[in-house]
């Protein structure tokens, strides 16, 4: 016993729908196929509906008087024989195997066999502009493939996490944080606040700058040391030639170019502070790169001056204007901020005499140049008028220890005071 | 607003415009007495007269020629080829005189002619009665191609052809006479010749299409957003020359698109669109331009089973949303 269904059949080229007029069989009516068993009306014409089987009417399912679309099932009809017919069966199955013929369509999942890599236009355009490296992204598209949607997603999330954060230093940062927090779970500490105190959410580079320093202080055992510099001469110099060189260059000559400079000859003689603890090893680094500590109003970034032992005081003072105009714009890259050895932090335009930095992990000590001060001072028994910077130096005592850092220091604290008009120029 | 189908739009245009304008009047094959075989102008004979709803001999070459004729001196004539498949003999008419009037006169002349004909397949018509043509003619300059997705657009573009100074192609889907119904309003109004028509909007991909196909996209766009993908649906209407600007911002909107065309994918309409979109838009998109169209054989066949092969179907477009949203 089998169930057909009769469809509303297609009356007519362009005839979409037809109207059962009247039923000519009832249910439990013996009906032979072609038999007719209902009148139907359409746009074009007025038909009568042929059984498509032969067997007893089951049930009535379209109403008389009512419209249906073409192919909507009208009627059953029970059916006694197994099989009715070979031949629909046979088209039946023809038919299936027809459609699963591919002609020739491309199929985009065996052309690229692995997608993660490979982006579309689309993805790498937004990518640049957005300044977001790729690799963080997990992609939703076949066989992991980055789409549009998840870039812009990603936006979106970012945007979420740290809305003053300056593209891609912060997301570089963002990552660190993520390592720092896997490798030490923190346990949050519960304060409570009491009224009108201002909650101030915490920015990614805000975490970022925190873990950092955290990782820092508590990886390394730091160790303090401070020597007075009189730069008497070094300001004199840069004093009496400030006007000129603004004038000639177009940026401003400052004291902590000269401070960087001396820094990095003196670390081309004193090569261990230039190196990394690599836990069972010291790595002494060949490239001297200088990261200076850039702060805004709320955050601190540190820009790298590649090679400064290779660069004029000139040079580097470019550099400093030039890394500081990217960190105020927000158009400083990963690459500026890559690739430090050594930081020297200009704690002095804010006035302070003295401070104990922390290191910029992982390097090994890092060099506070203070406010310089006029100051009396005894020179051959006589009082005079100097002015006086300190310096303070803050070591990795793994991996040094006072005696080679009060040589270094003292090598800067040479440079300094030897600079002058005659001796070493900004050129 | 009167609820119309798309052959009854079709009819209150031409009748408007005849009643608007003497000058308009309609020829083509069993146009009068009949009212059409598919009955598009219906009572138009009886309330205009013999003159202006004129029964021609089986020569589509001489209606196009004649249509063309009366159009260079004045008269605003709309010649109806019974199928589109019919209108092969006419093309030399077609693409050789009416195209190139203005050109060859130096704008002396013009022929504002529209040539009405019956497109697409899904209803048995087989070789003859099921074919799309679109392509055949678009890319003669000096041509217009019109077709009409819904009784809306029909009516207010037919207007715009028959009032076009040039010769315009209408092609009206056979299917959708009767299938597709819609709002239609009463009041005189034309839709210009040459835009596009956003008829869904979405984020997550681009469905680019015309005729009766804006209509399986939408239903398969329906389906599609239940599962959470929101597709955006571009209308052509005109398919030359083609809106291009419509077609890069709705290709720009998403960067993955999807181009139906219920004729021959190879050489189709949508080879046309997929250039432009290259052309314009490589920076935008996020995968390759997807086309799902008839399969390159010689015809549509009559077999039911396989008609449905070969026809677009909401099923058809829907399998390919879903493999391009994957992407």
């Amino acid at each position: 016993m089998t169930i057909e269904k009769v469809i509303m059949p297609q009356l007519g080229e362009s005839v979409t729908e037809g109207t059962i007029e009247k039923w000519l069989v009832k249910p439990g009516d013996f009906v032979k196929k072609y038999d007719p068993i209902a009148e139907i009306i359409s746009d074009k014409v007025n038909a009568e509906v042929p059984s498509s089987h032969t067997g007893i009417v089951k049930e009535i399912i379209g109403k008389e008087g009512e419209t249906y679309p073409v192919g909507t099932v009208i009627c059953t009809i029970e059916i006694s024989e197994e099989k009715e017919s070979n031949i629909s069966e046979a088209i039946r199955n023809a038919t299936k195997s027809d459609l699963k013929v591919k002609i020739n369509e491309p199929d985009y999942g065996q052309l690229i066999p692995k997608q993660k890599s490979r982006y579309s236009p689309a993805v790498l355009k937004l990518a640049s502009e957005h300044k977001i490296d790729l690799e963080k992204i997990t992609g939703t598209g076949l066989n992991g493939r980055i789409t549009r949607k998840d870039v812009l997603q990603y936006i979106e999330s970012q945007k979420d996490m740290s809305p003053v954060s300056a593209g891609t230093t912060s997301k570089e940062i963002v990552q660190t944080q993520k390592e720092i927090v896997s490798s030490q779970p923190s346990t949050p500490i519960q304060i409570e606040k009491s009224a009108g105190d201002a909650e101030i959410p915490i920015t990614a580079i805000r975490r970022a700058i925190a873990n950092n320093m955290v990782r820092s202080k508590q990886e390394i055992p730091h160790a303090w040391m401070m020597m007075e510099v009189d730069v008497t001469n070094l300001v004199a110099y840069r004093d009496s030639i400030k006007k000129q060189f603004k004038e000639q260059e177009g940026f401003n000559i400052t004291y902590f170019a000269f401070f960087v400079k001396a820094v990095a000859q003196a670390l081309k003689e004193f090569p261990m502070l230039n190196s990394v603890w690599a836990g069972d090893k010291i790595i002494q680094k060949k490239d001297i790169n200088i990261s200076i500590a850039v702060a805004t109003d709320d955050a601190l970034y540190v820009p790298v001056i590649k090679h400064a032992d290779e660069k004029s005081v000139k040079g580097i003072a470019r550099e400093i204007h030039e890394l500081s105009q990217r960190v105020r714009n927000g158009t400083l890259k990963s690459e500026h901020t890559q690739g430090g050895t050594f930081t020297v932090n200009n704690t002095g335009t804010f006035g302070s005499v003295q401070s104990m930095g922390i290191i910029n992990y992982p390097q090994a000590a890092i060099l506070q140049v203070e406010a310089i001060v006029k100051r009396p001072v005894i020179i051959d028994n006589m009082i005079a008028i100097r002015d006086m910077v300190n310096l303070c130096l803050s070591i990795d005592h793994r991996i040094l220890d006072g005696f080679i850092c009060g040589k270094f220091l003292k090598r800067v604290k040479d440079i300094l005071e030897n600079t002058n008009y005659y001796e070493k120029t900004v050129y | 607003m009167a609820v119309l189908s798309f052959i009854e739009a079709i009819h209150l245009a031409m009748k408007e415009e005849m009643e608007r304008d003497e000058k308009v009047f309609i020829l083509g094959e069993d146009v009068g007495k009949k009212g059409g075989v598919f009955k598009a102008t219906q009572g138009l004979y009886e309330q205009f007269g013999e003159w202006r709803v004129l029964d021609t001999p089986l020569s589509e070459s001489a209606i196009a020629g004649v249509a063309i004729g009366a159009a260079m001196v004045g008269m605003r004539p709309i010649a109806e080829m019974q199928f589109a498949d019919f209108i092969l003999p006419a093309v030399n008419q077609i693409v050789s005189e009416a195209a190139k009037i203005r050109y060859r006169s130096n704008n002396d002349w013009n022929c504002p002619i529209v040539i009405r004909a019956p497109y697409g397949g899904g209803i048995h018509g087989a070789l003859y009665h099921s074919q799309s043509v679109e392509a055949l003619f678009a890319n003669t300059p000096g041509l217009k191609i019109v077709i009409p997705s819904n009784p809306y657009d029909a009516k207010g573009l037919l207007k715009a052809s028959i009032r076009d100074e040039d010769p315009v192609l209408f092609f009206e889907h056979k299917k959708a006479y009767r299938l597709i119904k819609g709002e239609v309003p009463s009041d005189d109004y034309v839709i210009p010749i040459g835009k596009a028509d956003v008829k869904r909007e979405g984020n997550d991909l681009t469905v680019i299409t015309y005729g009766l196909c804006v209509h399986y996209a939408l239903q398969a766009a329906d389906r599609l957003a239940e599962d959470g993908i929101d597709v955006h649906i571009l209308d052509l209407r005109t398919v030359y020359p083609l809106d291009k600007e419509a077609i890069i911002e709705a290709a720009s909107r998403t960067g993955k698109v999807l181009l139906v065309t219920e004729d021959n994918k190879e050489g189709s309409v949508m080879s046309e669109v997929a250039a432009i979109i290259a052309e314009y838009c490589l920076f935008e998109l996020d995968a390759p331009i997807m086309r799902l169209a008839g399969p390159d054989v010689p015809a549509m066949p009559y077999a039911p089973t396989m008609e449905r092969f070969f026809m677009i179907s909401p099923e058809k477009i829907e399998r390919a949303i879903r493999e391009l949203a994957a992407f």
